[in-house]
């Protein structure tokens, strides 16, 4: 029971910390200072709430885990986030599709995590909820403006949508561990809002006139720990002060 | 970016405060404006509600206007309410 729970916190938490991961390399070259704060604040929203769910994590785990060893001493394929928020900042307008793709999903995930039987998961989605419901504001405002912005705004969002939208269908996966913490009403199943969540990001397409892409096939595979070939950098930079000063604190 | 206008942005830290001017940004609309206010001027719990304001909007008086507009209000002590000999109790007047 203890070890598929500290799974699905690791499930949770981990799109948290990689998209988290990506926007903190964006600091400092933001497109304007304004907008650089804006992603980094988000960047900080997503690892104060993944540190809640690794304190919890490693609560369950005991003997010598800390937020900290979940966090930096993972190897690539314990890492369960989607391939989503491993995307590259290619450009801003990527930055921008990929949060809102998955700000959508993750409101919406938030809002069910505060029902969990689980005390301590429903404590701190409570308390993110805010946080994220803003995420969400800020990138669906961003996605209409690029998209029904200038012919070049249009042309790189469309694009950003289109390399994208493939990776969506993967949120609403459950792998093993996931399902029968549904059933004990303790995960979150992200099935009921799947219809809702494609007509909202749809809606706001419409707005920003941007076509849904025609997709058939939709890549999956983080969930497993089967990641994109970005992955692996993207632990090489985040974990390399604790691989190369074990055990250092700030 | 670079020809987005400029907002002046007004934060009221505390419901019965009045709103207080805290600084500028740059933006391309109101909405956008506001957000990036709420980002830059409110990370730290400053404020409870945000005005912001095209600068282009307000207009101000002038550095040179100054001795026309204010010095002759200087020589006027009676406009003051100084000559009042106040109770004791009653305080932050």
């Amino acid at each position: 029971m203890s070890k598929a729970l500290i799974q699905y916190i690791c499930t949770v938490a981990d799109n948290n910390l990689i998209l988290g991961q990506r926007l903190g390399e964006l600091c400092g070259h933001g497109p304007n200072i304004e907008t650089d704060i804006a992603l980094t604040n988000i960047g900080l929203d997503l690892f104060g709430q993944v540190r809640s769910y690794f304190q919890y994590a490693a609560k369950l785990e005991g003997g010598n885990s800390s937020e900290d060893t979940f966090a930096f001493l993972r190897k690539e394929n314990e890492y369960k986030n989607v391939l989503l928020v491993e995307q590259p900042n290619t450009d801003f307008a990527y930055t921008i599709l990929r949060q809102f793709l998955y700000d959508v999903y993750h409101i919406r995930f938030m809002e069910h995590l505060q029902q969990s039987n689980d005390e301590t998961l429903a404590a701190i989605a409570a308390k993110g909820v805010k946080e994220v419901a803003y995420h969400a504001r800020f990138s669906a405002d961003w996605v209409r403006r690029l998209g029904d912005g200038t012919k070049e705004s249009h042309r790189r969002a469309q694009q950003a949508l289109d390399d994208l939208y493939t990776y969506t269908d993967e949120l609403f996966h459950h792998n093993e561990s996931e399902l029968n913490l549904v059933n004990e009403g303790i995960a979150v199943n992200t099935a009921q809002f799947k219809s809702d969540y494609y007509q909202t990001i749809h809606a706001v397409f419409s707005e920003a006139t941007l076509q849904v892409p025609d997709q058939k096939y939709f890549l999956k595979g983080g969930k497993k720990g089967i990641h994109s070939e970005h992955m692996g950098y993207i632990l090489t930079e985040m974990q390399y002060m604790q691989r190369t000063y074990p055990n250092m604190q700030w | 970016m670079k020809d987005w206008p400029l907002w002046e942005v007004f934060i009221r830290s505390k419901n019965g405060l009045e709103h207080r001017h805290c600084g500028s940004l740059h933006a391309a609309d109101a909405q956008m404006a506001l957000e990036n206010a709420r980002d830059v001027y409110t990370r730290r719990s400053e404020g409870v509600s945000i005005w912001v304001v095209p600068s282009a909007m307000i207009t101000a008086s002038q550095p040179e206007e100054s001795a026309e507009l204010f010095d002759p209000a200087a020589d006027k002590a009676y406009r003051h309410p100084t000559f009042y000999v106040l109770p004791d109790e009653l305080k932050h007047m």
